[in-house]
């Protein structure tokens, strides 16, 4: 099948980013079916995927309205390539192990929540509406995931350091969760500026409890939000929009 | 893994205000905010549930099987424990 071509606005491309974090975030999570630590975990691990999922599918559906181009959120889901995606770098990267997973989704709930919270004011209806769904549930992936960081943090020799090391690979990778968004849509999009507070609190109290210390702001990667990616989203992207490219049009 | 196995807790879900919490099953988990948490993600995935408890299974206290017959099988012969015996007058309507 065919890669579209998606006629590309500022409000198009933000709304872009935040679908292309949530679906790429999901199908890393989604990796973890069936393979997780425990039962219980394989489920929490799945409910989140899903969750993502959902929220990107909002995302997908209402950036397909605003282009007007007749897309649908498959198409968009399905049919482009990797550098027509728009997410950010740290959601790309390799599941890792468990404490990857669990850091990556630590990180990525605490820069999340505060931004949906500030979307929820959003002049846009739309926009609004979703953020309000949102952010129930990244409020329950925040704290799954603080939880998780204490506990292995605070755990054994061996979790403390496969945690601390999670950590210090994904933290160059959350500058690029708070770049300023594009002019003409800024009216509609949270201001990041504000939001790296909120998210350093978040930080601090869990590295608190857990005993882990947090890095220092070296030079951050970045890339993402213009189509510039890492080499895993191509192999993720392979396997994730097979079905669709082998058999187009497929549904259930 | 070879480390301890985790605790088991029972889950009891309540579904909505007003009814009881209702045994739904059981979790492995470190401690109790981590037992709430898998139990929410085990038991609630279907909107069955506004409140959970969870409670170590080590806490429960369990009659013993063998113990039945003598716990159990004397109320067998005393229907008259059942509120069937009693005519209920037509004025009260439903009771």
């Amino acid at each position: 099948m065919t890669t579209i071509a998606v006629a590309s606005t500022p409000l198009v491309e933000a709304l872009l980013a935040r679908a292309d974090d949530a679906l790429v975030h999901a199908h890393r999570l989604s990796e973890w079916c069936g393979h997780a630590p425990m039962l219980e975990e394989d489920l929490a691990l799945a409910n989140v995927a899903l969750d993502l999922l959902g929220q990107a599918r909002s995302l997908y559906q209402y950036a397909a309205e605003v282009e007007g181009a007749g897309h649908s959120e498959d198409d968009l889901a399905y049919r482009r390539d990797a550098p027509q995606f728009r997410n950010a770098l740290i959601f790309e990267l390799p599941r890792g192990d468990f404490a990857e997973t669990i850091a990556r989704l630590f990180l990525a709930s605490a820069a999340m929540l505060p931004w949906w919270q500030a979307a929820m004011e959003s002049p846009d209806a739309r926009i609004a509406a979703i953020s309000a769904k949102a952010e129930k549930e990244v409020t329950y992936h925040l704290r799954h995931a603080g939880e998780w960081m204490i506990r292995l943090g605070d755990g054994t020799e061996e979790s403390h350091a496969r945690v601390a090391a999670a950590v210090a690979k994904y933290w160059p990778y959350t500058g690029e969760l708070f770049e300023a968004e594009h002019p003409a849509v800024a009216a509609l999009l949270p201001d990041p500026a504000p939001l790296r507070a909120a998210f350093d609190a978040t930080v601090a109290r869990v590295f608190a409890e857990a005993g882990l210390d947090r890095p220092r702001d070296g030079w951050m990667q970045k890339g993402g939000r213009r189509g510039v990616h890492t080499e895993h989203l191509g192999h993720m992207l392979a396997v994730m929009q097979h079905l669709q490219r082998a058999y187009p049009g497929a549904v259930w | 893994m070879s480390e301890t196995p985790m605790p088991i807790w029972e889950v009891f879900v309540r579904a909505r205000a007003g009814l009881a919490h209702r045994h739904a099953g059981s979790v492995h988990a470190a401690d109790a905010e981590m037992a709430l948490q898998a139990a929410r993600d085990t038991y609630t995935r279907r909107g069955e549930g506004l409140s959970l408890w969870v409670v170590p299974s080590a806490a429960i206290t369990a009659s013993d099987p063998a113990d039945r017959d003598s716990l159990f099988e004397p109320t067998a012969d005393k229907i008259y424990r059942h509120p069937t015996f009693y005519e209920v007058p037509d004025d009260v309507g439903h009771m």
